[in-house]
């Protein structure tokens, strides 16, 4: 033990001298930088290894981003990999660590930026194209100086248009914050921020002070055309804000379309079916997690269905053991159901715990891109899109399946439908499975933007019924108008009025519409109404 | 109440049943003494919204209590629990107060988590003169006899936090983003006073309310990245409470805003609340706390060990309040002791002064203002979920419980002790009794 100790002390001063020795000339050791304590000395050794052309610097700045580059105690920095430590400097492997020795080489924003900024550099000469592109961004962001020249060297090169415009972008920041090159190349810089037109370029132009006076006179002028084009896309941006908080709206809502709108069964557990739904979404993903971690992409694919069963199951279950003895006793429904809301939640909150649980939302849902001058972020896209699929699947099935038709039938005329052979107490057992079911498709969708909580149906359960109250109660078109309706208006509101003042607004205007038109939007007429 | 009574005459005290009858608080303590043990009451919402964050504490509470008499109790008697719900109701939490106070005779209560709850107990513990540690870090502006503050105050968390963006990041620019509820409000007026004073210009200053449970962030965030792409580097304060922040967080991830560019430092985020959420876009973002479950201390080894084998969860997270709480029921037994007794006058001045080891590694008073000396560390938010401490106070810092930055608050101090005692004394007029 002893010998093997003292022989890892010789290699770890062996190391220490070897490249010091082996280099020329005469700059601080980067690598006893990164084993400071202090911030500042840590994003200095950074800088300075990146631009040291070591071989060894890319591998080390890379562990430093994931977290594996650790200090020993006596400065020596290793490198954690799948199968033990290596040494940072050298590459080679080190046997018999004392893992309760090491510490990890400190990290904060700071250093993060240098981090941000050497690897951008690193990278500019990847062979890999998208690799490019992300360095080119991050030296876009980062500013650095002194990746102008490795800027140069990858444009001399650069094949692909895409990363080409990245590239110079990418220059011409680096240009401008550092006031390098003459006035003429600063001022083609401004034009190419001023092409790019978004609101990084804007914030670029914007902290510009030291630069030559022509130069920053062509950045004020290019941001106030950069801001016009803003103000002409915010209408825009706000629609699709609108159009995603209405998607939302009408996924919480369209179970409850059903269950109250067209069954007429004021349901308070509604929310708590949603809640179930996101439930059953970290189930299915804790169990793939477990089985299969390669499915983990799919793991929504195959909790829709999951979660729409389990919904949808508890929900023939309380229709048929609570709701079936409560029909056309509307009070005591309202106040059977809000138990039994309290009861699902609690519950859940002795089953999975009080705190949120962590739903993982798989890669291609993460992000935005800038279409034009638009912000789509992923989530929000595919949530709209899967509320439009879900909506036309709940019609399709209403309109052409003989469930469906057994369904209108049944709300319709009740007593006609039961004197032409239909089993009426199933069917209403059935629809009732089918809101619930749709509440918990609701959940899956929710579980990607909010808290997957047991309180996470009650925040949606009095939007649900506003949204059905106002589109007109047993009417499924009001319900997807009145959802888009409030989703846009309470975008609009947002900006000028507050989140606050924004809720109230809308409330009121909608309690001053029910007065007009009490059934809302887009009433049912005829005489099923007036039964 | 008739549960109490055929309990206590199955334990055949006739006489103490018959002071149960009369219900008189006064007699509470001595009562309590005589059945062998001392009651504490647990006063945390276990179920409605607030449950996620209080079941934590009251379960911390209980292992505190568990570990207390193992080592022997306290005045040679066992400590007993008396656990009630207040269900995240307000109004409840004040009646569930006076049922622990004037039912179960308990010696002190330990609980409340929002200052809404707060303020609707303060009434019982006033006119009952009974003790109340309330473990979490809240808007100050109050002192009362009966309340001893183990959480931080806005000097004890905000403000060295917004110092520390200054001084490390060169934060120009801020945007105050908050809860609509008083904490979010009176810090960020504590906080909007500071920054003027330290020359940051209104127009640099954005403020924004939310409802509770806000969950379309889309707007608000590119608001931020708007105001953020000015050209100065630009922070976020964070006073968002509970539920509200996991989609805050995972819209500011997917609309791209990283750490790096717009870092948020948050006052009521910790590791529990971070446990629902996937932490990897949120790498570098900042909250400000008293204590990190991550601070390497041998008591906060220990004290993380007792907690796991106690919940027998070998990954449940420790937290901030979870800290406060330690602090505060080691310092009522310490007071209890030097007291020798659990007379709740004799306790409340005997507190004052009292000195127990914080989790971090250093010690924290009780000082005359019923708020206790704190270290303030930042963290960042690490991939794991848990936070790396990047800057921490060189000692305890003292709270100013009321702000020297708000205009009513300015000129008031609090000291507890003879003779003042007073909980808003003016130093302009020479007066208790607040700014008028």
């Amino acid at each position: 033990m002893k010998s093997v100790r003292r022989l890892l002390l010789a290699l770890a001063i062996g190391l220490l001298i070897v490249p010091a020795a082996s280099r020329a000339d005469d700059a601080p050791d980067p690598y006893s930088g990164l084993a400071s304590q202090s911030f500042e000395d840590i994003a200095q050794a950074i800088t300075t290894l990146a631009a040291s052309g070591n071989p060894q610097a890319a591998p080390t700045i890379a562990a430093l981003q994931n977290e594996t580059l650790f200090v020993t105690p006596d400065q020596a920095l290793l490198i954690k990999t799948d199968d033990g430590y290596t040494n940072a400097r050298t590459g080679e492997k080190v046997a018999d660590v004392v893992e309760d020795d090491l510490a990890n080489v400190r990290v904060n924003n700071a250093v993060r930026r240098a981090i941000e900024a050497a690897s951008g550099a690193l990278d500019l000469v990847s062979p890999d194209p998208a690799t490019r592109l992300r360095a080119a961004a991050q030296v876009f962001t980062s500013r650095d100086p002194t990746s102008l020249p490795l800027l140069g060297a990858a444009l001399a090169k650069e094949t692909n248009a895409q990363v080409r415009t990245a590239l110079l972008q990418a220059q011409a920041a680096a240009q401008l914050a550092s006031n390098a090159g003459s006035e003429a190349d600063q001022l083609s810089a401004v034009a190419t921020l001023l092409a790019r037109g978004d609101i990084e370029a804007k914030s670029l132009l914007g902290s510009l002070h030291d630069n030559p006076q022509a130069v920053l006179a062509k950045a004020t002028a290019a941001i106030a055309s950069i801001e016009r084009m803003e103000r002409l896309w915010s209408l825009a941006q706000g629609l699709f804000y609108g159009l995603s908080l209405g998607s939302v709206l009408l996924l919480a809502a369209a179970g409850l379309a059903i269950t109250f709108g067209v069954m007429g069964v004021i349901n308070m557990a509604h929310g708590e079916m949603v809640m179930l739904g996101a439930y059953t979404t970290y189930v299915v993903q804790s169990a793939i997690a477990a089985a299969a971690p390669g499915l983990m992409g799919f793991s929504l694919m195959f909790a829709v269905p999951a979660a729409f069963l389990v919904s949808g199951l508890i929900g023939v279950l309380i229709e048929r053991t609570l709701i079936r003895f409560l029909y056309g006793r509307p009070l005591e429904t309202l106040l059977a159901t809000w138990g039994l809301s309290l009861v699902l939640q609690q519950a859940v909150r002795t089953i999975f715990g009080s705190s949120n649980r962590d739903v993982t939302t798989p890669g291609w849902m993460s992000g935005s891109d800038a279409v034009m001058g638009l912000t789509i972020t992923y989530n929000r896209l595919y949530i709209i899109a899967f509320a439009v699929v879900v909506i036309g699947l709940l019609m399709a099935v209403l309109r052409y399946t003989a469930l469906g038709l057994r369904m209108r039938a049944v709300t319709q005329n009740r007593r006609m439908a039961s004197a032409m052979g239909i089993r009426t107490p199933w069917i209403d057992a059935l629809t009732f499975g089918l809101g619930s079911g749709v509440a918990g498709m609701a959940g899956v969708a929710l579980s990607q933007i909010d808290n997957v909580s047991p309180n996470l149906g009650q925040s949606y359960i009095i939007d649900s019924f506003m949204v059905v109250v106002f589109g007109g109660v047993g009417n499924l078109w009001g319900t997807v108008v009145s959802a888009l309706t409030l989703g846009i208006v309470n975008k609009f509101l947002e900006p000028f009025a507050g989140a606050v003042l924004g809720k109230i607004v809308v409330l009121v205007a909608l309690i001053l519409f029910i007065q007009r038109k009490p059934r809302g939007m887009f009433p049912l007429k005829g005489r099923a109404v007036e039964q | 109440m008739s549960t109490v009574r055929s309990w206590l005459r199955g334990a055949g005290i006739a006489a103490t049943a018959l002071a149960a009858f009369l219900g008189s608080a006064g007699l509470g303590a001595s009562q309590a003494q005589a059945q062998g043990t001392i009651k504490v009451g647990i006063l945390h919402s276990l179920s409605g919204t607030m449950a996620i964050s209080e079941t934590t504490l009251k379960d911390v509470m209980l292992m505190l209590i568990e570990e207390q008499n193992k080592k022997g109790g306290l005045l040679g008697k066992k400590l007993e629990a008396v656990v009630v719900d207040p269900a995240s109701n307000w109004p409840l939490f004040a009646e569930k107060a006076k049922e622990l106070i004037n039912v179960d005779h308990v010696a002190a209560v330990f609980g409340c988590w929002t200052s809404v709850s707060r303020k609707s107990v303060l009434p019982v513990f006033k006119e009952t003169d009974n003790i109340l540690f309330y473990p979490v870090q809240y808007e100050g502006e109050e002192s009362e006899r009966n309340v001893f503050y183990t959480g931080a105050a806005p000097n004890q968390q905000a403000i060295p936090a917004v110092d520390y963006l200054m001084a490390n990041d060169k934060v120009k620019r801020w945007v105050l983003a908050g809860t609509d509820y008083v904490y979010p409000r009176t810090t960020n007026k504590i906080l909007e006073a500071y920054l003027k004073s330290k020359g940051v210009a209104a127009e640099d200053i954005m403020i924004n309310y939310t409802p509770f449970g806000h969950s379309d962030w889309q707007n608000i965030v590119a608001e931020i990245k708007k105001f953020g792409s000015a050209g100065k580097k630009t922070a976020v304060v964070s006073t968002i409470n509970g539920d509200a922040n996991v989609p805050f967080y995972k819209e500011l991830g997917n609309q791209g805003i990283k750490a790096t560019d717009i870092p948020v430092v948050a006052f009521s985020v910790g590791e529990e609340e971070l446990a629902g959420i996937d932490t990897k876009p949120l790498v570098g973002h900042l909250a400000a706390w008293n204590y990190f479950e991550s601070v390497k201390s041998p008591v906060n080894t220990a004290f993380i060990k007792t907690w796991h084998d106690f919940t027998k969860k070998p990954n449940r997270t420790t937290n901030d309040p979870m800290e406060a709480a330690y602090i505060g029921f080691n310092m009522w037994i310490k007071a209890v002791q030097k007291a020798g007794t659990v007379d709740q006058d004799k306790v409340i001045d005997a507190l004052v002064g009292v000195a127990v080891p914080n989790l971090t590694g250093g010690l924290s008073t009780m000082m005359p203002n019923h708020h206790i000396t704190k270290p303030v560390l930042i963290g960042e938010v690490k991939a794991d979920g848990q936070f790396n401490v990047v800057w921490s106070t060189p000692g305890t810092v003292v709270a100013n419980e009321w702000s020297p930055y708000l205009e009513g608050s300015k000129d008031l101090i609090a000291d507890w002790r003879a003779p003042m005692s007073c909980g808003n004394f003016n130093v302009k007029t020479g007066k208790c009794g607040g700014a008028n």
